[in-house]
């Protein structure tokens, strides 16, 4: 393990001063004092998924802190979005997807046979990689999740508004909420989902690389959103940005790829789980450093 | 390494390489061009031709029987004295058919199409769209002697106990519904299967259920295709013939009732048409004013659903 210099930087990163360091410092001006141990909201235990034959993920086991953002970071490959999905059960919808192990909500199994998917939802939400308002106006786009839950609203216009101010877009669509979603910019339609996702009031919001299709000013909107909704919401968030895990989370879980010695199928594994400013500092593992510090993924 | 030399050389130096980039003619490609080119063509000049061929012998009739009595007139009795020639009979039997062909078709249509696109796995779908597009593919004769012989005698009469005529518009309706049910399922099927399953997770991630999703989210996304699709049902109801001409008779009737039997305008033109008509003759020309008519009507029709279709696109 050489010393960590220049050559280390990420390309593309956006981050100067980082290059003498002699690993990327966490940017993050929102670190606090967590606890140790996060107080869970979910729950991750022995979770292996398998699509068909193919094992995706390999045993991980995760604690989602209250109102923290967790981070799960890794190269491409690796389950992050696998197991992120299976958090509010989106992987039902993949034909062969199969879960073994706990997800525990509460500390209730959200894969018991008695649970209902679209409960689960209703209390995960999720904003995925590209923004994917519906072709219905602004307005229809946030009242569509209080609506279809049957959600009991004093009044809709204020929970609208309300919902886009917590999504800081209030402001730029307050004299076109009438008008079709499409109309938006990118990183306008992607706060449009985040809007759309806390006007039900979930718990737990899943974010899928929200940032992945956006310019550097959206992403950063997004990022001080993110950093804002902490305080009402427990946020889980992939990210292939390292240095947007390390502006934002709290923890950060980082995930690699075994590839399987006779198929050379690769299946994620979880390698670290810890604070940010842990895993970006002074990571334990040296696939974790690798990774950090640009030189593996 | 070094002694390689290069296979196209691009740079000046000893070789010259390629003078010129003028490309070289390719005769095959200029034949083929032009078949396809007449192939295209061809389907222009027929439809030109076919409207020329209308309207000649459809003036001649316009200069015996004024337009408005044609249009507006009440009776239809080309064959007997007094001969009168108002199409108002033979485009209500056209309407009734196609409507009761309309609610029949479009419940069935749009269930097949919700079915094949949101809720079959993709095993079932396979299956079974191929075979729903197979029943297209049923000679409408089979259709119309199948409603004469089935339809009303067992399903109307024995079965419902719905006092019909031996021939009727009801049963005709029916059957044309039947026919025309494959094809809005598939085209609505494509359009509901076109919607990017980004708007379904979307939806589903918040807590919709999956009949909100199609009702909420799929459906008004498509809504154009399936406009489409049933735009394009109806059009073909409107220009379906053997069924009407067996099973819905081959008297003018201006009546509301479905239970009675029926003219329609296809189905006029198929029983005159076999006849013996003098050329010239004013009922010869009946044949193309009838036709006139019912090429308008179905080609606006057709005109709307392609303003429909052309619509889809903006939509997501």
């Amino acid at each position: 393990m050489g010393p960590n210099t220049a050559t280390t930087a990420k390309p593309g990163s956006v981050d100067d001063q980082s290059v003498d360091a002699p690993l990327l410092e966490p940017q993050v001006d929102n670190q606090r004092d967590l606890p140790p141990e996060p107080s869970g909201v979910m729950e991750c235990e022995d979770l292996n998924v398998y699509y068909g034959d193919f094992h995706a993920v390999h045993d991980v086991n995760l604690i989602f802190g209250r109102h923290e953002i967790t981070a799960l970071i890794g190269p491409s490959g690796c389950g992050k979005t696998t197991v992120l999905r299976c958090l509010n059960r989106m992987n039902d919808l993949v034909a062969g997807a199969r879960v073994a192990g706990r997800v525990a909500y509460h500390g209730a199994d959200i894969y018991d046979s008695k649970v209902d998917a679209i409960e689960v939802r209703r209390r995960i939400g999720m904003v995925f990689q590209k923004p994917n308002p519906f072709p219905k106006s602004i307005y229809d786009n946030v009242a569509y999740g209080p609506r279809v839950i049957g959600m009991e609203v004093d009044d809709l216009d204020s929970h609208v508004e309300g919902a886009l101010r917590d999504a800081a877009l209030w402001d730029e669509v307050k004299d076109k909420l009438k008008q079709s979603a499409f109309g938006l910019s990118g990183g306008q339609q992607q706060r449009l989902c985040i809007a759309r996702t806390i006007a039900t009031k979930p718990d737990v919001i899943l974010m899928d690389e929200p940032c992945s299709s956006l310019d550097p000013i959206a992403t950063s909107h997004i990022e001080d959103l993110m950093v804002d909704l902490r305080e009402q919401y427990t946020i889980i968030i992939v990210t292939h940005n390292m240095q947007q895990a390390a502006r934002v989370s709290d923890r950060t879980a980082f995930f690699t790829a075994r590839p399987d010695e006779t198929t050379g199928n690769r299946t994620g594994l979880l390698v670290e789980f810890d604070q940010t400013k842990t895993i970006f500092s002074n990571p334990s593992d040296r696939r974790t450093e690798a990774y950090i510090s640009g030189r593996f993924g | 390494m070094t002694t390689t030399a290069p296979i196209i050389s691009v740079t000046g130096g000893d070789d010259p390489g390629p003078t010129s980039l003028a490309g070289s003619r390719r005769p095959g490609e200029m034949v083929v061009m032009l078949l396809l080119r007449v192939a295209a063509f061809v389907s222009v000049a027929v439809t030109v031709g076919i409207v020329i061929a209308l309207v000649g012998p459809a003036l001649n009739f316009f200069q015996q029987v004024p337009v408005s009595d044609f249009l507006f007139g009440t009776t239809w009795r080309p064959n007997f004295a007094p001969t009168e020639y108002g199409a108002l009979p033979l485009v209500a039997g056209t309407l009734m058919t196609t409507l009761v062909g309309m609610i029949v078709a479009i419940p069935f249509g749009l269930g097949a199409a919700m079915y094949l696109s949101e809720y079959a796995s993709p095993r079932v779908r396979r299956v079974l769209k191929p075979v729903l597009e197979l029943l297209a593919g049923i000679p409408s004769v089979v259709y119309g002697f199948f409603a004469l012989q089935f339809i009303t005698p067992t399903l109307l009469r024995a079965w419902l106990g719905v006092e019909v005529g031996f021939t009727n518009a009801l049963a005709a309706g029916i059957v044309l519904g039947v026919m025309i049910i494959p094809t809005i399922a598939s085209l609505s099927e494509d359009a509901m299967s076109a919607v990017p399953d980004a708007l379904r997770q979307g939806s589903l991630a918040m807590g919709a259920n999956r009949m909100q999703t199609t009702l909420r989210v799929v459906f008004p996304a498509a809504i154009s295709g399936i406009a489409a699709a049933i735009v394009l049902g109806i059009s073909r109801g409107v220009g379906e013939t053997m069924i009407v001409a067996l099973a819905a008779g081959s008297q003018p009737n201006l009546s509301p009732d479905v239970r009675e039997g029926m003219q329609t305008m296809t189905g006029y033109i198929a029983n005159t048409a076999g006849g013996e008509n003098i050329v010239g003759s004013v009922s010869y020309n009946t044949l193309f004013a009838v036709g006139l008519l019912l090429f308008m009507i179905t080609l606006v029709i057709n005109m709307i659903s392609i303003v429909l279709v052309r619509r889809i696109r903006e939509v997501y």
